[in-house]
C-alpha cells in the first residue's frame, strides 16, 4: 500500500480509527454461524413461491387457481384481486420526491408487462409444494408485441403502461448559450455515442423476507435481507395500514445487495400483504432465476457526447444527451440517477461549459434499480471520450488528462454543473497511479511487444465520486450510544450493514470517542434504532460515522461530568483510556467507566446536583451537501487477436477517500467494486431477445468474474481529509464507477493498430473477433 | 409425492437419522433436517459454490445431490472445521486475517473449497490458487483477500507439516 498526504495529517492520534483491525463479524461468518434471513425459522411458518409471467407483454385471458389451491399442503393462492387494492402507490417510503410513477400493481392485474412479472403468490407447507402448485396454475395469455429496445421505446405505439399514455418516464434538459459558439470555435470537435448494457447486482444472497403478523398483538415482526431497515419499516406500515410502532424489523446478516435491497419490490410487498391475510408466519426466499429476471437490473444507458478542444488541447465545452431504460417497474430514485449523471459528468476535468439533456423510458423488461454507482455512465462516457479525443489529435491519453485535470491551485473549483470541489486531489491520484504502474516503461514494453505480434494496452480512468449526499432523506443518520452497568457500550443505528463491516468500523469510532476498548462495544441495527436511510450511497463512514461520533461525544461529556465529581477534579483535567478515567498527571486518581456507569444508574444520590441518572445520549449528524472523493484507475491488458480473449495484466487504483476508519475495509471496498466493473466490461450481460425473453436467467449465463479473471489489484492512497468529523469521505461505489471505462480504454489502446475502438461493452471474445473482422472487411473493400 | 426414505449420515461428527423425500436436496436436508445453516444456497444449480461441503472428504455441491444419495456418508461443513475447543481452522483464521470476506454468504463454501484445495495442493503458486478456487463465486471481495488468505493458510500449513516432518 502506498500512502501520501496532500494536506494535514489525520486530526488526532487515534487508538482504533485508522487501524486495519480484524472484523468483529468474521468469527461467526467464517464458521458458518452467520444468521441470514433464510436461517430464520418460526413455529408454524409457511413458505411462499411466485408464479411469474413467461411473456414480456400479454393480456391475461384466464387465470384459474383451482387445481393449485386444491393441492394438499397448499394453504392459499393470491392473485391481484386479493392483494392489489391494499396498495395505492409503489413509491418508496423514505424518498418521496423524484419518483417514476408506475401503476400500483403489486401482482400483475389483467396483463403482464415483463417476463418475471409476478401473477400469483402461493403459500404452502414448504417451497417444494409451493412450486408444485405453481405448475398447476392454469394461465391463458394473449401475447402482445412488447417494447424491448429502449432506444425506440419513446416512439413505440405499444405502451408498457397504458395508464400513463406514454413510454417516456421522464425527460429534462438544460442549454448553456455559450456551448454552441465555444464548440464552433474549437480546434477539434468530436461526437460519439457510448452505450452500456444491462447488468445485475447479483448479491450472493438473493432477496428474501420472513413476515410474522400477530393480530392479537397488533404487530408485525419482519426479518429481511435489506440495506435499509427503516425503508422496510415505513413501507410495511404504509401497505399494512399500521403505525410504525407496530412494525418491528429484525436485521441479521445480509449477503450483499449493491443497491438491490434498499427499496421493496412488488413481490416483497405481496409477501407482507399475504402474511396478514394468512395469519401465519411466511417465508419467501427468492431463487436465482427470479433474482436474474425479476429483481431490479441496472446500467442500460446510451450517452452521446460532443466535446471540443482548443489548440492547447484544453476542453472548451461539452454537450451530452443521455437516455436510460427504466424497464417496467423501476425501483426508487431512477430520475435522480440521471440528475447525478448529468451533475457529475464534468468529473475531474475543467470543462467550462456544458449543455445536457437526459431522459428515461419504460420497456417491457425488468425494472431499473440502483447498482453501485447508479449514475456511473457519466464516467464511462467521459473517460471513453477523453481517449477518443486523444486518438483523434494524436496525443497520449495520459497527456490529454494532464492538460485538463483540476489541480490544487484551481480549488475551490465550481463545475459547469454547479458542484463545488474543495478537498479533492485528481491530479495527485493520477500521478500516483501512473507512477505505481511506471507508465512510460509500459509504453516502451508495449511497442516491443507489438513487434512480436502481441497486443498490449493501457487504460486510464479518473472520476469524482459524490459521496455521503447530505440532502433529503439521505442527509442524516442518528445514533443512540448507551453505557451499560458493566461499562460495556451499546450503539443503536438505522444503518443496514451488508458486508461493509459497520459492526467493526462504528465500534472503532465509538471506542475512540469514549476512550474504551472496542471489544466492549455492541452494534445494533433494525427495530429500536433511530431513523436512518440505511447503508448505501457511499455514506456510512461520513454520515453514520458522524452520528456515532456525535452520540458518543455526548456520552463522553456525561462520563467526564460524573468522573469530575467523583474524582474532585475539573473535567478538562481528565482523560479516558481503555475504560478508565484518570486525572492528567495523577494516574492514581482514577475511576473506571464501569464504576461510573453503576453509579449513574443505581446511586442517584451520589450524582452531582442537577444531573440526570444514566449514561446515554442520542444524536443525529446532518452531512454537508456532498463529500467528494476521487480516484484514478490504471490497468494494462493483453488482447489475443486470434481468440479475442482479453487478459488483464495489472490493475492499479489511487484513491483519495480522506481519513480511513479501517484501511483494510476501504481496500476491500475498492477491490470489490473494481471486480464488479471488470465483470461488466468483459463478461456480465443480461440481454433480452426481440420477444422480450431474458437470455441470462442462470449463473451459468450471467457470468460474474471468478478468481481466475481478476488480477491482483494494487491500491495507493492519497489522504485529503474532508471537513466532516474525522475527515472521512465515502468510498463504497468508486471501484465500480472507475473500472469499466478503464478496462475499455485499455482494450482500445491494445487494438489501436487495427483502428478498433469499442464504444460499448461487454468486450467478450466474440465481440473482439467481430470487431477485428469488421475492420479487416472494411480495409479489404 | 413419494413416501419419505430413511437417510443416515454423520454431519460434523453428529449422527443424523431422518426420513426425507426423494427429491430433497442434500443442501436442504443439511439446512432443515440437520440444522447446519452454514450451507448457503446461492444458485441451486451448482454454479456458485456457496453450498460446498466435504462428502467423505471430497468437496461437492450440496445443491446438486439428493439427500438419499448420501445415505451412510460423512459430511463436513464450515461448522465442522474448528477444533473441539472452538479454535478456528488455519483456513478460517486466514480468511479473518486477510479480509477474505465481506458479506460472508459465499464464505462457508470458500472455506470448504480452500480446505480441500490445500489438502491436494499443499504448496500452491498464486496462479494455482486463482485457478483452483475459480469454482466458487464471490461478489464482494474481488477475490483479493480470499487469494491472500489461501496463500497465508498454505504457508502456515506447510510450515507446520514441515516441522512435523523433522520430528
Amino acid at each position: 500500500m502506498t500512502t501520501a498526504e496532500t494536506a494535514s495529517a489525520p486530526p488526532e492520534a487515534a487508538r482504533f480509527v485508522g487501524q486495519s483491525v480484524r472484523r468483529v463479524e468474521d468469527k461467526r461468518l467464517v464458521t458458518g454461524h452467520g444468521r441470514y434471513v433464510d436461517d430464520v425459522v418460526l413455529p408454524g411458518m409457511f413458505h411462499v413461491a411466485f408464479a411469474r409471467s413467461d411473456f414480456a407483454r400479454a393480456r391475461i385471458v384466464a387465470l384459474d387457481t383451482t387445481a393449485a389451491a386444491a393441492l394438499p399442503g397448499v394453504h392459499a393462492v393470491f392473485t391481484a384481486s386479493e392483494l392489489n387494492h391494499h396498495v395505492d402507490s409503489l413509491r418508496s417510503s423514505m424518498v418521496t420526491a423524484e419518483q417514476a410513477i408506475v401503476p400500483a400493481h403489486v401482482l400483475a392485474d389483467g396483463d403482464v408487462r415483463f417476463v418475471g412479472d409476478p401473477i400469483a403468490l402461493v403459500v404452502a407447507d414448504n417451497r417444494y409444494l409451493a412450486e408444485d402448485a405453481i405448475d398447476l396454475l392454469d394461465v391463458e395469455y394473449e401475447a402482445l408485441l412488447p417494447v424491448v429496445d429502449f432506444e425506440q421505446a419513446a416512439s413505440d405505439q405499444n405502451l408498457v403502461h397504458p395508464e400513463l399514455g406514454t413510454n417516456v418516464a421522464g425527460v429534462e434538459h438544460s442549454t448553456n448559450a455559450g456551448v454552441a459558439p465555444a464548440l464552433a470555435n474549437a480546434a477539434v470537435v468530436v461526437t460519439e455515442t457510448f452505450r452500456q448494457h444491462r447488468q445485475r447486482n447479483m448479491p450472493m444472497e438473493t432477496r428474501g423476507l420472513v413476515v410474522d403478523w400477530q393480530p392479537y398483538a397488533e404487530r408485525v415482526d419482519i426479518w429481511a435481507s435489506t440495506q435499509s431497515p427503516h425503508e422496510l419499516t415505513l413501507t410495511a406500515a404504509r401497505v399494512l395500514n399500521l403505525g410504525e410502532h407496530q412494525v418491528r424489523v429484525h436485521m441479521g446478516d445480509v449477503g450483499g445487495a449493491f443497491g438491490q435491497k434498499v427499496f421493496l419490490g412488488r413481490d416483497e410487498i405481496a409477501v407482507l400483504l399475504a402474511a396478514r391475510a394468512v395469519g401465519r408466519p411466511l417465508k419467501w426466499i427468492e431463487d436465482r432465476r427470479e433474482n436474474l429476471i425479476a429483481a431490479n437490473s441496472a446500467r442500460v444507458d446510451r450517452t452521446t457526447v460532443t466535446m471540443g478542444l482548443d489548440d492547447d488541447a484544453r476542453i472548451v465545452a461539452a454537450e451530452i444527451d443521455q437516455l436510460n431504460d427504466s424497464g417496467a417497474y423501476p425501483l426508487g430514485g431512477v430520475p435522480a440517477n440521471s440528475n447525478n449523471l448529468v451533475s457529475m459528468f464534468p468529473g475531474p476535468y475543467a470543462i467550462p461549459l456544458m449543455s445536457w439533456s437526459a431522459g428515461s423510458v419504460f420497456t417491457n423488461t425488468s425494472g431499473r434499480g440502483a447498482y453501485r454507482g447508479p449514475w456511473q455512465m457519466e464516467t464511462v462516457a467521459r473517460e471513453l471520450m477523453i481517449d477518443t479525443l486523444a486518438r483523434r489529435i494524436g496525443m497520449d491519453p495520459l497527456e490529454l488528462r494532464r492538460h485538463n485535470v483540476i489541480r490544487q491551485e484551481d480549488l475551490p473549483y465550481t463545475t459547469a454543473t454547479g458542484n463545488v470541489y474543495e478537498r479533492i486531489s485528481p491530479a495527485e491520484t493520477l500521478e500516483q497511479a501512473v507512477a505505481m504502474l511506471d507508465y512510460d516503461a509500459f509504453r516502451v514494453g508495449q511497442t516491443e511487444a507489438r513487434l512480436d505480434g502481441r497486443y498490449l494496452g493501457v487504460g486510464l480512468s479518473l472520476f469524482i465520486e459524490p459521496t455521503s449526499k447530505g440532502a433529503g432523506a439521505l442527509g442524516n443518520e442518528g445514533a443512540v450510544v448507551r453505557v451499560e452497568l458493566d461499562g460495556s457500550v451499546s450503539v443503536y443505528m438505522g444503518t443496514g450493514s451488508h458486508g461493509q463491516g459497520l459492526e467493526t468500523t462504528i465500534a472503532q469510532v465509538v471506542a475512540d470517542e469514549l476512550g474504551i476498548d472496542m471489544a466492549v462495544v455492541a452494534f445494533h441495527q433494525g427495530h429500536g434504532s433511530p431513523y436512518g436511510f440505511g447503508t448505501g450511497g457511499s455514506r456510512s463512514a461520513v454520515i453514520a460515522g458522524g452520528a456515532a461520533r456525535a452520540a458518543a461525544s455526548g456520552v463522553r461529556q456525561q462520563i467526564l461530568h460524573l468522573a469530575a465529581h467523583v474524582l474532585e477534579a475539573g473535567p478538562e483535567d481528565l482523560r479516558i483510556e481503555l475504560g478508565v478515567v484518570s486525572v492528567a498527571g495523577t494516574p492514581t486518581r482514577s475511576v473506571s467507566v464501569a464504576e461510573l456507569a453503576r453509579t449513574a444508574y443505581t446511586q442517584p444520590e451520589a450524582l452531582p446536583p442537577d444531573t440526570a441518572p444514566g449514561l446515554e445520549h442520542s444524536a443525529r449528524y446532518q452531512a454537508p451537501p456532498v463529500t467528494f472523493s476521487n480516484a484514478a484507475h490504471v490497468c494494462t491488458c493483453e488482447v489475443d487477436v486470434n481468440t479475442g480473449i482479453v487478459t488483464l495484466l495489472r490493475y492499479l487504483v489511487s484513491e483519495d477517500c480522506g481519513v480511513m476508519v479501517n484501511p483494510m475495509i476501504v481496500q476491500g471496498q475498492i477491490a470489490g467494486g473494481v471486480a464488479q466493473g471488470i465483470g461488466g466490461a468483459l463478461f456480465e450481460h443480461s440481454p433480452y431477445d426481440t420477444d422480450g425473453n431474458p437470455l441470462a436467467a442462470t449463473m451459468l449465463d450471467y457470468l460474474i468474474p471468478t478468481s481466475a479473471e481478476i488480477p491482483i489489484i494494487e491500491i495507493g492512497h492519497i489522504v485529503t481529509p474532508s471537513d466532516s468529523p474525522g475527515g472521512h469521505k465515502g468510498v463504497g461505489e468508486g471501484g465500480a464507477i472507475g473500472s469499466p471505462p478503464c478496462v475499455v480504454n485499455a482494450v482500445n489502446d491494445a487494438l489501436s493498430p487495427f483502428g478498433v475502438a469499442f464504444t460499448k461493452q461487454p468486450i467478450t471474445p466474440n465481440a473482439v473477433l467481430r470487431a477485428l473482422d469488421e475492420v479487416r472487411t472494411e480495409s479489404a473493400t | 409425492m413419494t413416501e419419505p426414505i430413511p437417510v443416515t449420515t454423520t454431519v460434523n461428527g453428529v449422527p443424523h437419522n431422518a426420513a426425507v423425500e426423494a427429491r430433497k436436496t442434500l443442501a436442504d436436508y443439511l439446512r432443515e433436517d440437520c440444522l447446519v445453516t452454514g450451507v448457503h444456497l446461492g444458485c441451486e444449480q451448482g454454479a456458485c459454490g456457496a453450498c460446498t461441503v466435504l462428502l467423505d472428504g471430497i468437496a461437492v455441491r450440496a445443491c446438486l445431490l439428493f439427500a438419499v444419495q448420501v445415505d451412510g456418508s460423512t459430511v463436513t461443513t464450515a461448522e465442522g472445521l474448528m477444533d473441539p475447543d472452538g479454535t478456528l481452522s488455519t483456513v478460517q483464521e486466514a480468511f479473518r486475517n486477510c479480509h477474505g470476506l465481506q458479506c460472508g454468504f459465499c464464505t462457508p463454501g470458500f472455506v470448504i473449497s480452500a480446505t480441500a484445495f490445500l489438502e491436494n495442493h499443499p504448496h500452491p503458486t498464486l496462479d494455482d490458487i486463482r485457478t483452483g478456487l475459480s469454482g466458487n463465486l464471490c461478489r464482494c471481495t474481488g477475490y483479493q483477500g480470499i487469494v491472500a488468505a489461501v496463500q497465508q493458510a498454505a504457508s502456515k500449513l506447510s510450515t507446520r507439516s514441515g516441522s512435523e516432518d523433522k520430528q
